[in-house]
């Protein structure tokens, strides 16, 4: 692999990633370089370490060792390098997590005026903007609580949205959520493939996977087991562990 | 038997005008050095969470009693004129900001750690972090707790009589040895730390339910 040699589109890359957490060797020398617009799957069985590693991309987790560089900007361990790419990198968690003393509009607002100096006015007009990308702009006043669960992803995906991204991360989007809102949220991640974002998912749902991935990443044990293109990666998997893995995610959907 | 008339409750009144004052330094005071001390109790720091622990620990650990002492005669000992006042502010002070820092140090870490994942990965700094989003919903978790420290704090007040201060109990106490009715002149008292402490309570009772409206 070219991994010296960083490629004018490559957005993120990662070079032989370690994460240890005690005795446990959550990532095994991790490879990873993400192209400008490309739409990443990854998957695999629950401690597999697929979550860790898209924390460690915005730095929410630290690396032992490796490097991991966003878009030129080397994650070094200073605050500088960590503040650099959190303005590059959104991120969207499992559990929502808005803040709950405030209403969607102001959870949307707070961080392009904190991070990035916008007045009131203009954060909260950006928040519109993308209150409205994401169809949701009806609930401006409402707090978290009063929303859905699918109602409360769609406000955390515009929150993160507010800050121009260049890159997305989902950490299991859809997993805390009734099966009847699963559409609603992966509907809006698949507009916002379509607008050309880059994303890395972490997700088990292997229709938006189809659907909307560029590559279809299985992790196991802190591995990278097998990628691949989703038509092939679906029909016909290498690896005894992703044939196991996808069978069981398989039979469940 | 002395009668206890306007003369005598205008003296307990005076008194209590001395326990509210004393409690509202000991709340401002203890509620400013108490933020600090819970902020740095729940720093990375490790230094400075062991010694704000140990703070803490020494504070809780010994009677208010003893720390008024300490204070009003410790600072006499080194040379440093303090008047009573001072010493008493100084010692509430040092005594509420030990408790408030410990409550609002459950509270910050009782906080889901969702909320500064979020507050994070949005890129924001470690000031808005707290000011924006932890201090919020921590004090919110933290309110039944604080008030209830604030009434202990009222109550606690009577405690600075024993440096020469008259206050609500204090005055009561001389009342009583001039009118011999401890009865009535107890109860009287009584009563008036009932009205400035029940309210109180029931305030805290009450923004807690409102906020957990403006939650749901």
């Amino acid at each position: 692999m070219a991994n010296s040699v960083i490629d004018q589109s490559t957005l993120i890359s990662l070079e032989k990633v370690e994460r240890w957490y005690g005795a446990f060797h959550a990532l095994k020398a991790i490879d990873l370089s993400v192209r400008k617009g490309e739409k990443i799957v990854l998957c695999g069985p629950s401690g597999s370490g697929k979550s860790t590693l898209i924390r460690c991309i915005n730095a929410l987790e630290t690396i032992q060792d490796g490097s991991i560089t966003v878009e030129g900007q080397l994650l070094d361990g200073s605050s500088k390098a960590v503040d650099a790419i959190r303005r590059e990198v959104g991120m969207v968690f499992q559990s929502f997590n808005l803040f709950p003393h405030m209403t969607v509009l102001q959870n949307c607002a707070l961080a392009p005026m904190r991070v990035r100096g916008t007045s009131r006015a203009d954060a909260e007009k950006l928040a519109r903007k993308y209150l409205e990308r994401v169809r949701i702009l009806d609930q401006a006043e409402k707090y978290p609580a009063q929303l859905s669960g699918g109602q409360q992803q769609r406000v955390a995906i515009a929150r993160a949205l507010c800050m121009e991204p260049k890159v997305m991360l989902f950490d299991e989007p859809t997993s805390a959520l009734d099966p009847e809102m699963v559409k609603e949220v992966l509907d809006t991640m698949i507009s916002l493939a379509r607008d050309g974002m880059t994303m890395i998912c972490v997700t088990h749902e292997m229709g938006f996977a189809r659907q909307v991935a560029d590559r279809v990443i299985f992790m196991a044990s802190g591995e990278i087991i097998e990628e691949a293109e989703p038509e092939i990666f679906f029909k016909s998997p290498k690896h005894e562990r992703t044939k196991t893995f996808l069978g069981e995610i398989l039979a469940h959907h | 038997m002395g009668p206890v008339g306007a003369n005598e409750f205008l003296f307990l009144l005076q008194g209590l005008k001395w326990t509210a004052l004393l409690a509202v330094i000991g709340f401002i005071g203890g509620g400013i050095f108490g933020m600090l001390i819970a902020l740095i109790r729940s720093s990375r720091n490790a230094a400075a969470r062991t010694a704000s622990a140990a703070y803490i620990a020494l504070f809780q650990g010994t009677p208010l009693l003893m720390q008024l002492f300490v204070v009003y005669y410790g600072v006499a000992l080194i040379g440093i004129d303090v008047s009573a006042w001072l010493a008493v502010a100084i010692a509430f002070t040092l005594h509420a900001s030990a408790f408030l820092g410990e409550i609002w140090r459950g509270s910050i870490e009782a906080v889901p750690k969702g909320q500064a994942e979020a507050a994070n990965a949005l890129g924001l700094h470690y000031v808005s972090r707290m000011k924006d989003v932890i201090l919020p919903q921590a004090l919110k978790i933290s309110m039944p707790a604080t008030i209830g420290f604030l009434v202990q704090l009222i109550k606690g007040t009577s405690l600075a009589a024993i440096v020469g201060f008259i206050e609500l109990a204090r005055a009561g106490q001389i009342i009583s040895n001039q009118t011999y009715r401890p009865l009535l002149v107890f109860g009287i008292v009584g009563v008036i730390y009932f009205i400035i402490c029940w309210p109180l309570s029931h305030f805290g009772t009450g923004l807690e339910k409102r906020m957990a409206k403006a939650a749901r």
